[in-house]
């Protein structure tokens, strides 16, 4: 790993390691190259009881199973007959195929696999769930795929891919207090739109980015799903090697996988950093961005701080940040569902968890639960939520009466206190 | 089921029809897609899944399938009959999705000449639709040669079956 050959042209990272998965010295936007596959990642949904199931049908073994992860978090938070046979079918597959790589209801997918050590600069990945573009946070270059392209991967460790284009996110400056990550990906959803990356690589940096921490940053590539980009990435740094230095991840190499500073990319947005505001983004969709002055107001019933993208430590701490010595508004559910085992026995050490408590959160076990309309987070008919997840479609979340806001983890646990939605920075 | 060449009804639908309309998650958790197709876009058009027919042809406008990496979203298309996909554009993992299914996804910038109930005639590796309705002519971006080979076969898994055989 991290041996690659000098460039014979201006890549960009997400370029280099494209090259490097196909064997090339270079490629280019528009390229249909065949990658082979660093890391596959699944969990009980679209894994072994899909494209297990296909694999088995297909006949063949699975082609590196040092390189296969297998993570439980869908359907770990309920104990109706369905629930159950998934978990049954996902722990038998896994049990008969002698996984070396099975966690088990430890958190969600995109938390879990980076936790493990699983993922650092310069791996292609895939992983069976459309937030897999969470791992661009590391320097990888990881997309989402669906159940059967994930059968295809475990029997022949390749995939196809289109070299996808750069659109380019530099976030000058510094946020504000009471500003995070979320609210700079749901401004940039407000001004490109749901499809505003098709297809492209969504490169984030600038001098806002690079003093992120990798929870943040997290929370900008994992919504790069929602501008349609193919994946997004950072470009690792200091703070991302100490990060891994923490875990089992071996071999990280923050030098070698860097862009070229002349590289093409199809498109650059600037973002002053220092001018965002909170943002929240109106149902039904994520590009209902606006500032959170425009439904500051709007009673919810409900405030959900959970999900891949909303309930890591930074999660949990801008919530405690803005509950701290308050209590939640009567009439409004407050739940905080942490983003894996390990982020909630942080929280717990360091007194955050009690602070949300305290202020009359419930929290609830780790898993995908009230983002996808499961567990006690479940939005009720005409219920209206804000939540610190990436998706309000209709019905998502729960009845299709309901309504869903999304905002970040200050906006939800404001908007928990006051019962409706307030712009968090009043709080603090 | 149904070949990807022939004619069909056309059902118009708009921007952004997202996996959440196409597979609510109680139709693909509590049941097999057999029978979660049944639930396919129902809060957008509880009338589609029991009112399409087999050979139908399903047309979006920009960003088709956005969203979840779910494949029951093209899987309950493909089980009730829809014989191709068009669309403006489509959201990524939802195109290699259905495609992977040997179902035609066709990038077509002239959907917005078709209407609910137009009688299409589609020719998937030519790339080609004529609506017999009005009798025009739309074209599609052409596929790639590999997804041709693919769709010939009849989705991914028959293809990769196919190579494997050859070995």
């Amino acid at each position: 790993m991290g041996q690659s050959q000098p460039p014979s042209q201006s890549m960009t990272l997400s370029e280099k390691i494209i090259a490097k998965a196909a064997g090339l010295d270079s490629v280019k936007p528009g390229d249909i190259v065949t990658c082979a596959v660093d890391v596959a990642m699944m969990h009980d949904s679209s894994g072994p009881r899909r494209a297990g199931k296909m694999l088995d049908e297909l006949g063949v073994p699975i082609w590196d199973k040092d390189k296969l992860v297998v993570i439980t978090d869908h359907y770990t938070n309920d104990e109706d007959p369905n629930s159950v046979e998934i978990q049954k079918i996902t722990h038998a597959w896994v049990a008969e195929k002698q996984l070396p790589h099975f966690l088990p209801e430890q958190g969600i997918c995109h938390v879990v696999l980076p936790e493990n050590g699983f993922l650092k600069p310069g791996l292609f990945c895939v992983g069976g769930d459309s937030h897999s573009t969470t791992a661009g946070a590391f320097g990888a270059f990881m997309v989402g795929i669906g159940a059967t392209e994930l059968a295809s991967v475990l029997a022949t460790g390749e995939i196809w891919v289109r070299v996808p284009e750069t659109l380019r996110l530099d976030v000058s400056g510094c946020l504000s207090e009471g500003v995070a990550a979320k609210d700079v990906i749901l401004k940039l959803c407000g001004d490109i739109g749901i499809m505003g990356a098709n297809y492209m690589v969504v490169e984030y940096g600038g001098e806002a980015v690079k003093a992120m921490t990798i929870d943040e940053r997290m929370t900008l590539t994992n919504m790069a799903a929602e501008l349609g980009g193919k994946t997004g990435i950072i470009a690792p740094d200091e703070t991302t090697a100490q990060w891994l230095a923490a875990t089992a991840a071996s071999g990280v190499d923050i030098k070698t996988w860097q862009g070229d500073a002349d590289a093409p990319v199809a498109k650059t947005i600037s973002m002053d950093g220092t001018a965002i505001s909170p943002q929240v983004a109106a149902p039904s969709n994520p590009e209902n961005a606006a500032d959170v002055s425009e439904h500051a107001g709007t009673p919810v019933g409900q405030a959900y701080i959970g999900a891949c993208t909303g309930a890591k430590l930074d999660d949990l701490r801008m919530a405690a940040a803005i509950v701290n010595g308050r209590t939640k508004a009567t009439g409004t559910r407050f739940f905080v569902a942490p983003g894996s085992n390990r982020i909630r026995d942080a929280a717990a050490d360091e007194g955050t968890l009690k602070i949300l408590e305290d202020a009359g959160a419930t929290i609830l076990p780790t898993g995908c639960g009230g983002c996808i309309g499961l567990g006690p987070a479940r939005l009720e008919e005409n219920m209206t939520g804000i939540s610190s997840t990436n998706r309000n479609f209709v019905g998502r979340a729960g009845e299709k009466s309901s309504k869903l806001y999304l905002g970040s983890a200050y906006s939800v646990a404001a908007a928990a206190i006051t019962g409706e939605i307030t712009d968090p920075r009043e709080f603090l | 089921m149904s070949d990807s060449n022939g004619t069909g009804r056309a059902w118009v639908y708009g921007d952004n029809i997202d996996t959440d309309q196409l597979a609510p998650i109680h139709s693909y958790k509590n049941m097999e897609a057999e029978e979660g197709c049944k639930f396919c876009l129902e809060p957008l058009d509880p009338n589609f899944a029991s009112a399409v027919k087999i050979g139908d042809i399903f047309v979006a406008g920009n960003n088709m399938g956005i969203g979840s990496s779910r494949e029951q979203a093209p899987l309950h298309l493909k089980l009730l009959g829809i014989r191709a996909v068009l669309a403006k554009s489509f959201a990524r993992i939802f195109y290699r999705n259905t495609l992977n299914f040997g179902v035609p996804a066709l990038v077509c910038a002239e959907v917005d000449r078709i209407n609910t109930g137009d009688e299409l005639r589609v020719d998937a590796l030519k790339g080609r639709i004529e609506n017999l309705n009005t009798g025009e002519t739309l074209e599609c971006e052409p596929l790639p040669d590999h997804l041709m080979a693919m769709i010939a076969d009849g989705g991914l898994m028959p293809h990769l079956k196919n190579k494997l055989q050859r070995e």
